[in-house]
Order: C-alpha cells, then sequence, then structure tokens
C-alpha cells in the first residue's frame, strides 16, 4: 500500500483571472484525517474537485492513491468516496433506495450491498427510518446518509467538504463522532476541508490552511502551535487596566499584553516563569482569579496566519 | 458498461415514478395518460383508429409529448436538486451516464406509448368490433413500433442537449416546448413554403409509395437524426463544464 494518498505538485487552477488554487503542494499521508483548513473561497472546493479528476488542472499535477488526475480520473473515482458540498440524495427516493443506487454504482453484490447498507445505516441509527422518503428528513440525518453514501464501497481515501456545515452543533457534534468512529473502523484516509478550526482541531491528525488558493501552512496542530511561538499566559480575574498592561509590557519575558473580553492574554517569550508577573499584577492592585498558561489555540494560529499573508 | 447503464436507468425510472410523492401518485399519472391515449381517443375515433394508416402519425407524435415531460428532467433537474456533482464524482463513466438517462426516458415514452397502443387495440375492439377482431395490418403495426421508438430517441436527444446546458427544470421544459414546435411546424410549413410544382410532386410521391416504403424512408431519417443528436450530446458531455455550469 502507497504510503502517499494524496500527492500535488505546484498545483494551479485559474478561473478567468481569478487563480483559485495557486502552486499546491503538499502531501497527505495514508491512513489519517487531513484537515484543509481556509475562509470561504479559499480554494478548498476547487482543491477536492482537482483530486477527483472533475476540473483539469491549469498547471502542476497531482496523484490521488497513486493515479494521475489528468490521465486517470476514473481509477481515482473507482477507489474514493465523496461527500461534497450538498449531500447529492436524491430526495424523491427512501434513504435505502439512495444506498442501493449506489451500491448498485459500484458493482456490490446483492448480499454484500444488502448487509452493507444495514451496517452503516444501523451504525449511524437511521435504519429504522429507511423506508422514508428523504426529502421529509432533517439536515443532520440526511448528512449522515451522506456519510454512509460516502462510505458504502469502503473507499481508501474519502473526501469531505466541510460536512457539518449548516447543522446546529449538537447535529454537528453527533456528525462528528460517527466519522471518527467509522473513519477508524474502516481505516480510510479522509481528506476534510472546513472553516471550523474547533473541528479541525478534534478530528485532524494533520492540517493544512490555504488562504486565496496558496497553501500557508501545513502540519500536526500541535506542530503548528508550536510553530506560532512562544506559549501564552490567560489571566482571569479583575482591576485590569491601561497602567498594569504598560508596566506587563515593560517586563523583559513579556512580548505582549492584551486585554480581550475582560481577560488578559500575555505573550510571554521562550519558556519564562508566570509567578514573578503574577505577584506584579497583585502588587499593582489587580485581583487574579485563575491563570492558565499553554499555547495558541489552532483558531489562534489560524488567525496569525491570515493576518500575515495580508 | 451495460450493468451502469442499467443502473442508472433504474434510478431515473425510481425518481419518474416517485416525482408525485409516492408510486400510489405515479401509477395514477400512468394511468391518466393510458386513459387518454389509449381509451379516450380511440373511443372518439372508431375503427379508423385501426384501419386507417394515419394511425402511424398518431403514436409517432404520443413519444414526443411523454419523453419531453421526463428528459427535461434529466441533467437540469439533477442540477437544481444538487445531486449532479455527486453522480459525476462516482465511477459511472460519462457515457453511462448519459445513456442510462436517455434510455430511461426513451423506455418511459416508449413503454408508455405501447402500452397505450394495446389498450387503445382492445378499446377499440370492444366498442367497434361488432364481433370482428380489428388488428393494424402488420406493416402499419411495425411502423408504429419502430418509428415511435426512433421518435422517443429524437425527443430524447434533442432534451438531453437541452437538459445538459439548463441550468433549472423549468427552463429545460420551456427550451424543450420550443424545440418540440419546431420540430413539428417546420416540416409542416416548410412543406407548405415549396412551389407548387414540388408539393405537387411530394404529393404524388406521397401517394404513389405504400406503407412500407414511407416508413423506411421516416425510419431512416430518425435513426440519423437520433445518432446524430447522441453524437452531439456525448460531445457535450464534460464533467468540468457541467460542474461549472
Amino acid at each position: 500500500m502507497n504510503d502517499i494518498a494524496i500527492h500535488t505538485e505546484n498545483l494551479t487552477r485559474d478561473f478567468s483571472t481569478v487563480r483559485a488554487v495557486d502552486s499546491l503542494t503538499m502531501e497527505v499521508p495514508t491512513g489519517i484525517i487531513f484537515g484543509f483548513l481556509g475562509p470561504n473561497g479559499a480554494g478548498k472546493t476547487t482543491t477536492i474537485r482537482l483530486l477527483l479528476g472533475l476540473l483539469e488542472p491549469t498547471g502542476g499535477r497531482a496523484e490521488v492513491l497513486g493515479f494521475d488526475t489528468r490521465t486517470q480520473a476514473n481509477g481515482i473515482r473507482l477507489r474514493t468516496g465523496a461527500l461534497l458540498e450538498h449531500p447529492g440524495l436524491y430526495e424523491r427516493l427512501s434513504a435505502e433506495d439512495n444506498l442501493e443506487f449506489y451500491g448498485r454504482v459500484w458493482h456490490l453484490p446483492t448480499n454484500e450491498r444488502r448487509a452493507r447498507i444495514k451496517e452503516l445505516l444501523t451504525h449511524l441509527g437511521l435504519w429504522e427510518r429507511r423506508k422514508e422518503s428523504v426529502r421529509t428528513w432533517s439536515r443532520g440525518m440526511k448528512q449522515k446518509l451522506a456519510v454512509a453514501r460516502t462510505l458504502l464501497h469502503r473507499p481508501s481515501l474519502i473526501f469531505m467538504d466541510e460536512p457539518t456545515a449548516g447543522l446546529d452543533p449538537v447535529a454537528a457534534a453527533a456528525l462528528r463522532e460517527d466519522l471518527l468512529a467509522l473513519a477508524a473502523r474502516e481505516k480510510v484516509t479522509v481528506f476534510l476541508t472546513t472553516h471550523n478550526l474547533a473541528e479541525a482541531e478534534k478530528l485532524c491528525a494533520r492540517v493544512g490552511v490555504i488562504r486565496q488558493g496558496k497553501l500557508l501552512a501545513v502540519g500536526h496542530p500541535d506542530e503548528l502551535r508550536a510553530r506560532s511561538g512562544a506559549p501564552r499566559a490567560e489571566v482571569i480575574g479583575r482591576g485590569f487596566d491601561e497602567k498594569l498592561l504598560a508596566l506587563l509590557r515593560a517586563r523583559p519575558e513579556v512580548a505582549a499584553a492584551d486585554l480581550q473580553n475582560e481577560r488578559l492574554l500575555i505573550d510571554l517569550r521562550g519558556e519564562a516563569d508566570v509567578a514573578p508577573l503574577v505577584s506584579l499584577m497583585v502588587s499593582a492592585g489587580a485581583e487574579v482569579e485563575e491563570v492558565r498558561k499553554g499555547k495558541a489555540s489552532l483558531e489562534e494560529v489560524f488567525l496569525t496566519l491570515m493576518e500575515e499573508e495580508r | 458498461m451495460i450493468a451502469d447503464v442499467w443502473t442508472v436507468m433504474w434510478k431515473e425510472w425510481k425518481e419518474i415514478f416517485l416525482q408525485r410523492g409516492s408510486l400510489r401518485g405515479g401509477a395514477w399519472n400512468l394511468l391518466l395518460m393510458i386513459g387518454v391515449f389509449g381509451v379516450f381517443l380511440p373511443l372518439q375515433a372508431g375503427r379508423s383508429w385501426v384501419e386507417s394508416p394515419q394511425g402511424l402519425i398518431y403514436w409517432a407524435w404520443v413519444p414526443l409529448f411523454l419523453v419531453t415531460s421526463v428528459i427535461a428532467d434529466s441533467f437540469a433537474g439533477e442540477r437544481e436538486r444538487q445531486t449532479l456533482e455527486t453522480l459525476l464524482a462516482s465511477r459511472l463513466s460519462d457515457r453511462a451516464i448519459l445513456s442510462g438517462k436517455v434510455s430511461a426516458a426513451v423506455g418511459y415514452g416508449w413503454g408508455l406509448t405501447m402500452a397505450a397502443m394495446l389498450v387503445g387495440l382492445v378499446t377499440v375492439n370492444l366498442a367497434h368490433g361488432r364481433g370482428e377482431l380489428l388488428l393494424y395490418p402488420a406493416a402499419v403495426f411495425g411502423g408504429i413500433m419502430g418509428l415511435s421508438l426512433l421518435a422517443s430517441g429524437l425527443v430524447a436527444g434533442v432534451g438531453v442537449l437541452v437538459s445538459l446546458r439548463a441550468s433549472t427544470v423549468r427552463q429545460a421544459a420551456q427550451t424543450m416546448s420550443i424545440a418540440i414546435m419546431l420540430l413539428l411546424f417546420v416540416p409542416v410549413f416548410g412543406v407548405q413554403a415549396l412551389p407548387a410544382e414540388w408539393k405537387a410532386r411530394l404529393a404524388q410521391a406521397v401517394m404513389g409509395a405504400d406503407v412500407v416504403q414511407i416508413v423506411l424512408v421516416a425510419a431512416a431519417v430518425l435513426m440519423v437524426l437520433d445518432l446524430g443528436l447522441l453524437a452531439a450530446a456525448m460531445a457535450r458531455f464534460q464533467r468540468a463544464r457541467l460542474i461549472l455550469d
């Protein structure tokens, strides 16, 4: 089995004067959930279309599961599953018929098809409602069914374009749990686009950050957090004012200090100790309730990357 | 390839029969069609329904009406209901998707036409048979079978080209109505516009020819048109273009 599921080299796609994907070079190892992060219009969906061979690149090249996207797109589509921007379900048909159709598309033998449909629908809690027309279902249920359809033929790689977009927090959390469980059980590589950073942090073993078609960073979420700089302290309490901020900023171990939503955020230089800073704050009249020291969240890394590129 | 075409046809037929929300609604729709074309109109026409060779024109016209309603939905419907991209991202080949959709529309239109024709035959025998068994002459019967099939193919060919370009089903259906009007009226007005001498010659040729000759010429013309339209649809079917449209 190939260790690299997706390999791109200077992959580029233009739409008249707009460059949607700009010299994208990256590798996605086999067997992981890879998160492709970026704001709306960053080029995530275009990248998926390029990788599925649905669009021709303007420049560069890409290989998916060892198949060239330009010349061997059929080989790619045979071995992959895709949950794209929309669930892509036939709403006049029942849930079972939707899966039956795609089971036939992938030439699953009748007995195997039926067993697989039952297995997936049972796992997702939809088996009892399999005969219902999909049009009567909630968006969350439709999205779960679309996940089942994507995994039906046991693909070795699946593409998911913002699978939790538009779902309420409960449905989104349930779908994330299902995705994690199914991906682990099926040992499938997942290429997941999202602009939900908490989701990426929770699901992904590796993430790539894209903006205006350009890949800004790629790595494990921890690596990206580490790359973003030194640790940060978050202080909760009362009496934080401009005078205190000025005192903190004057300290050599403090790179930056800011108030955000009544929380004091202090960016530290190196592995600086927080205790002397707490003493300073207390002596300056502030009341400290809680101090948390840690690295920046993926969201903060993401925002930093977005800012750097502007 | 054949299995894939059949799979697409299976899905298309399911969608056609469920378009009114349930199988019962779909069945009523079919019964209504058969009632109009297989009972009401034959009862009005009487014995001439079977005895006159004009039946050939009628049965070649019926599929135009039936196929139009289905084929407009083929690609424009998938695009409108946001299922097209998922279908294109599957392992199905371009040829299988296109052939499956065209075959489903042709099968629906032609199958319903044949069912209505047989019901019409029974209706005329029951109502106007007077103890005789009324049957279409062999040449007319063969002509009805062949020409209605080829006419279904013609509408499906035009329809799939229209549906590939249309962004909504309504737009596709409107364009199809215009295309069908042109298909029906251009030959009629074209003949009207011919010089009198040519018209006389044409009428003489038609009157002089037997049914078999007319059927064969019409079938050859329809066959060429069908193949041309299918080739054009195949050339127009490009995944990237369909997604970006």
